[in-house]
């Protein structure tokens, strides 16, 4: 094996020279790489943590902030839910099916750690142009190891979003997913060993696969990046699938400390998190670790990221029965080492000491990066971008182009190849609503799940399109009229060494900080993806927001297909014009720029709460939110999941129609409901200050816009329903 | 009456069957641990669907080895009810309860989605509360659903009536686009010759509840316990 200088493992000249200052000496290999993937942004957040401190992170409904494994919030009866989302984006770049697949065994990983049992994934993708034969590639491949990997875990797949945008041609987004449930007291934490504690190694055997993995997370891709293919794991869901079993029946019969997954930087990372309570140390053995190849050196096995290990710390005397039940399951476990109290990680190979560095300087030590943002050119020439200049477009024909747009189009070829009903929980099925519903059996209560972030917006103007992700997610989840109670979030940005890039950090986690407090949804959990550059250029800036809500009775829970004949249909929110950053205008004008429609967050917690309250009170019969494509195509997918036409006259007020009718501005939903309730709901609305406007009604079969009783548009619904629901099996025929 | 459901390392249907029989059908259930030896005290096996062993190898073909399959066998060959979904109907084939074999699906990728199904017959252990003809809707989700078996297995198959469930569309045409796999005939679910052993690929127990989106496959279950009831009498 060639040796990589620190340099190659992604340490800078200063960094190198502080672990110099820190050992009082040289580091030798195994130490240098021990550093390096401690220190590595993937670990560390060295560029992120001053930004991440922004986040609200509290709240009655928080058990568990960001610190763990992953964010645990309160949803009464003594349980909680416990979530995270996390990136796989640079090894599903290279290896699209292992990296993708390797992703949620890593994100499941972190959520039965915690003692909690797995109940749904959801995911956030973002790929090139679908016309691209590579991007197609990478498309099925994601999609393929997500399912594969999750079907045979036997964990539903249940929602989630896919864009494609050439912005990511060379560099897609592959976030996942993971909610657990559990009994609050189970509730297992990372740090809790004492002192002379074992520390067994369980799961799969140690390979070469990953080495160095987090550190290649934390660099822009290259040509060269095909090279570091050895950096993705191979996933072996089966593996995870005994584990999961193996250790929630461990945690059930209360018989370990803690309990540490194998994630990015393998064993370095997980002993020095066993150990990072203050003061204390650790002793690993590496040839105590079983390997699936041979001649493995010390720093391999310290750095492999091979996955579907765990490190379980058990309690005193409890070795033996932990034993019995890991030996049910077919697994082995080996103690590979011990906690120890003075605050050094050493490893032996045998009983030679082949390294040994302080634990806190791999943790605490790692640098922290405070930089500054600069404001690009890019945003004011976006900004002020004149959309009057622009012709208006046939409006039948702009609303078919949307709705065959990968981007709006029905994503079922993706969401049919995850099993999304296994566990028998999901009462609303990908597709149907706006947000996942999950029933908890026994109970009369539900959840709902959303993942949402819309990168154009963001890239156009982060700090309000980081606000529109929070309120996408909570609109979402208010739609399917749950209470949203907490986010995760995942954050990916192209390197923050660029000041263009931190301001886009800085401008996002500003905006989606200031939703998530009037919302009243903290952060509890998160990852950080920087560095998602090609030679291309940056991705767009893409906070992804994963939202938990709550609904008390799941009888009442709401989908967004149009139910019967001469339901009124009405919009909820201000009709408004702003075409900045639209579908419309990429997909009929070729165009992204303009200025982004602004939120008022009061605005939108009022609209949220009208929702909850017309949930509550069985008012509404379907919801859907306003986002991509607008008015016109929350208005056609109603339309076409409820097999039904709508006849609709609009007040344009001698504006152009395109605006009114594609424009994306946020905090606005289309209803149906049954004309024997507009009273009651006109009052809700009035008292939460929301405007409703009456648009027309459910029935026949046809989409019919009118302009003051004059057809400008008339579409078959199953015309439609071809077009949106077949667009992206035709691409990737 | 008592159920048994059949783990094996990797099954991950198997706490949705034993909630539908137990919550929903009210009947008493146990789980039964591939390492065990017995079936005994059982009145109907239900063989879960999932991933046994990771489906390495091929579909189920670890799991028939498992130290439970004698018994299984045995309990089966003895005219107890078993039924096999998913994963289940594959172990099934393995184990040479039932015959033929399953490829990959057409599409060579998974699928999930809800299909429909023509009931054959309505005179057998599983389908006696259904009606011959009725058009069901239930739930697939495999990679390997296709199945397969030679010209003269399928004769027999017919001849002896024991292609109780096909792919069919909504008012019940068993036509090629409407089967989800590729299977042969549009079979979805088969039974041995005596009728007490059942492979389906559909997986009743994900529509037992109207929460859930329907409860065709609550039949089924209802089925075989009218049928244990009435043996019983």
């Amino acid at each position: 094996m060639k040796e990589m200088t620190y340099k190659e493992m992604g340490l800078l000249d200063e960094e190198y020279e502080q672990i110099k200052e820190i050992l009082g000496r040289q580091p030798n290999y195994l130490e240098l790489g021990m550093f390096s993937v401690m220190w590595s942004e993937h670990c560390g957040y060295k560029n992120s943590r001053p930004l991440l401190k922004n986040f609200p992170t509290e709240g009655p409904q928080v058990i568990q902030g960001p610190g763990e494994n992953a964010g645990v919030v309160d949803i009464g009866d003594g349980q909680a839910l416990v979530f995270k989302i996390e990136s796989h984006n640079h090894p599903s770049a290279i290896e699209p099916y292992q990296g993708a697949a390797t992703g949620v065994g890593g994100i499941v990983r972190d959520i039965f750690t915690m003692g909690a049992r797995p109940i749904a994934s959801l995911n956030s993708l973002r790929f090139g142009n679908l016309d691209d034969e590579r991007v197609k590639q990478l498309f099925s491949g994601v999609v393929a190891g997500i399912g594969d990997y999750g079907n045979c875990l036997g964990i539903p797949t249940v929602g989630g979003e896919v864009y494609f945008n050439p912005a990511y041609q060379g560099n897609p987004l592959v976030n996942a997913m993971c909610v657990g449930l559990v009994n609050k007291e189970e509730i297992a934490y990372a740090t809790a060993s004492e002192i002379g504690s074992p520390l067994m190694l369980v799961g799969a055997r140690t390979g070469r696969d990953g080495i160095h993995g987090a550190t290649f997370a934390s660099e822009e891709l290259s040509e060269a990046s095909q090279e570091k293919r050895p950096s993705v794991q191979v996933g072996d869901p089966f593996m995870e699938k005994l584990l999961i079993e193996a250790c929630l029946e461990l945690i059930k019969e209360d018989l370990v400390a803690g309990m540490q997954d194998l994630g990015a930087a393998g064993l370095t990372s997980s002993i020095a998190e066993s150990a990072s309570k203050k003061g204390r140390g650790v002793i690993v053995d590496v040839s105590r670790v079983p390997r699936r190849e041979t001649g493995m050196i010390p720093y391999e096995v310290m750095l492999s990221e091979s996955q579907e290990r765990m490190l379980i710390v058990p309690r005193e005397g409890k070795e033996g029965r932990i034993g019995e039940i890991f030996d049910k399951w077919g697994l082995d476990a080996t103690v590979i080492g011990e906690v120890t109290d003075d605050g050094m990680f050493k490893v032996f190979e045998g009983s030679v000491l082949v390294g040994a560095v302080p634990v806190e300087a791999l943790t605490e030590g790692c640098p922290v990066y405070v930089r500054k943002g600069l404001e690009p050119p890019y945003y004011r020439e976006c900004h002020d971008f004149n959309i009057d200049n622009l012709a208006e477009c046939d409006a039948g024909e702009a609303l078919s182009k949307l709705l065959a747009s990968p981007n709006i189009a029905s994503k079922k070829w993706v969401y049919n190849q995850y099993d999304h009903q296994v566990m028998t929980n999901s009462a609303i099925v990908p597709g149907d609503a706006d947000a996942a519903v999950l029933r908890i059996k026994g109970y009369q209560k539900g959840v709902a799940l959303a993942t949402d972030c819309n990168g154009r917006m963001v890239y156009l103007d982060p700090y309000q399109g980081g606000m529109m992700a929070v309120c996408e997610g909570a609109r979402n989840l208010a739609c399917v009229g749950a209470k949203p109670l907490a986010l995760t979030n995942c954050l990916n940005f192209g390197s923050p060494e660029n000041p263009h890039i931190y301001w886009q950090m800085q401008e996002a986690i500003k905006g989606m900080s200031e939703a998530a407090k009037v919302l009243g949804t903290p952060v509890v959990s998160g990852n950080v993806s920087l560095y998602n550059e090609t030679v291309d250029g940056a991705i767009f800036p893409t906070p992804v927001v994963g939202m938990v809500g709550l609904l008390e009775d799941i009888d009442k829970r709401c989908q967004m297909a149009f139910q019967d004949e001469g339901d009124l249909i009405i919009l909820l929110g201000r009709a408004r014009e702003e075409l900045g950053g639209s579908e419309y205008l990429f997909v009929c004008h070729g165009v992204e720029k303009g200025s982004v429609p602004e939120i008022d967050l009061e605005e939108e917690k009022n609209l949220i709460n009208l929702l909850l309250s017309l949930t509550e009170a069985d008012l509404v019969k379907s919801c859907h939110d306003i986002s991509e494509g607008g008015l016109a195509a929350a208005l056609a997918e109603s339309s076409i999941k409820g097999s039904t036409g709508f006849n609709v006259d609009l007040d344009f007020k001698g504006s152009r129609k395109d605006r009114f009718l594609f424009s994306e501005a946020p905090s606005r939903v289309v209803a149906s409901l049954d004309e024997k309730d507009l009273t009651a709901v006109r009052n809700l609305s009035a008292q939460f200050g929301i405007e409703i406007s009456i648009l027309g009604k459910v029935g026949g079969n046809k989409m019919i816009f009118n302009d003051h009783g004059i057809e400008f548009i008339n579409l078959e619904v199953q015309d439609a329903a071809k077009i949106w629901g077949e667009a992206i099996e035709c691409h990737m025929k | 009456m008592k159920f048994g459901i059949i783990v094996f390392p990797g099954s991950n249907c198997d706490a949705d069957c034993y909630h539908v029989i137990k919550e929903v059908m009210n009947q008493p259930v146990e789980y039964i641990w591939h390492k065990e030896n017995t079936v005994a005290g059982f009145d109907a096996l239900i063989l879960p669907g999932g991933f046994s062993y990771g489906d390495y190898l091929r579909t189920g073909a670890i799991a028939r080895f498992s130290p439970i399959m004698p018994a299984v066998i045995d309990f089966a060959e003895q005219g107890g009810l078993v039924i096999g979904i998913c994963n289940g109907f594959q172990i099934l084939l393995e184990a040479g309860l039932l015959p033929g074999a399953m490829l990959r699906n057409r599409s060579l990728k998974f699928i999930c989605k809800p299909v429909f199904l023509k009931v054959n017959r309505a005179d057998t252990p599983f389908t006696n509360h259904m009606k011959v003809d009725q058009v069901v809707r239930i739930p697939v989700a495999h990679g390997e659903g296709n199945y397969f078996c030679d010209q003269n297995t399928l004769q027999s198959l017919k001849d002896n009536g024991q292609i109780i469930f096909t792919y069919c569309s909504e008012d019940g045409q068993e036509l090629p686009e409407f089967n989800p796999n590729g299977s042969l005939a549009n079979i979805a679910g088969i039974c041995n010759i005596k009728g007490n052993v059942l492979g389906m690929m559909p997986h009743p127990e994900r529509c037992s509840e109207e929460i859930l989106g329907g409860r065709d496959g609550f039949y089924i279950f209802d089925s075989m316990i009218n049928w244990l009831e009435e043996v019983g009498k």
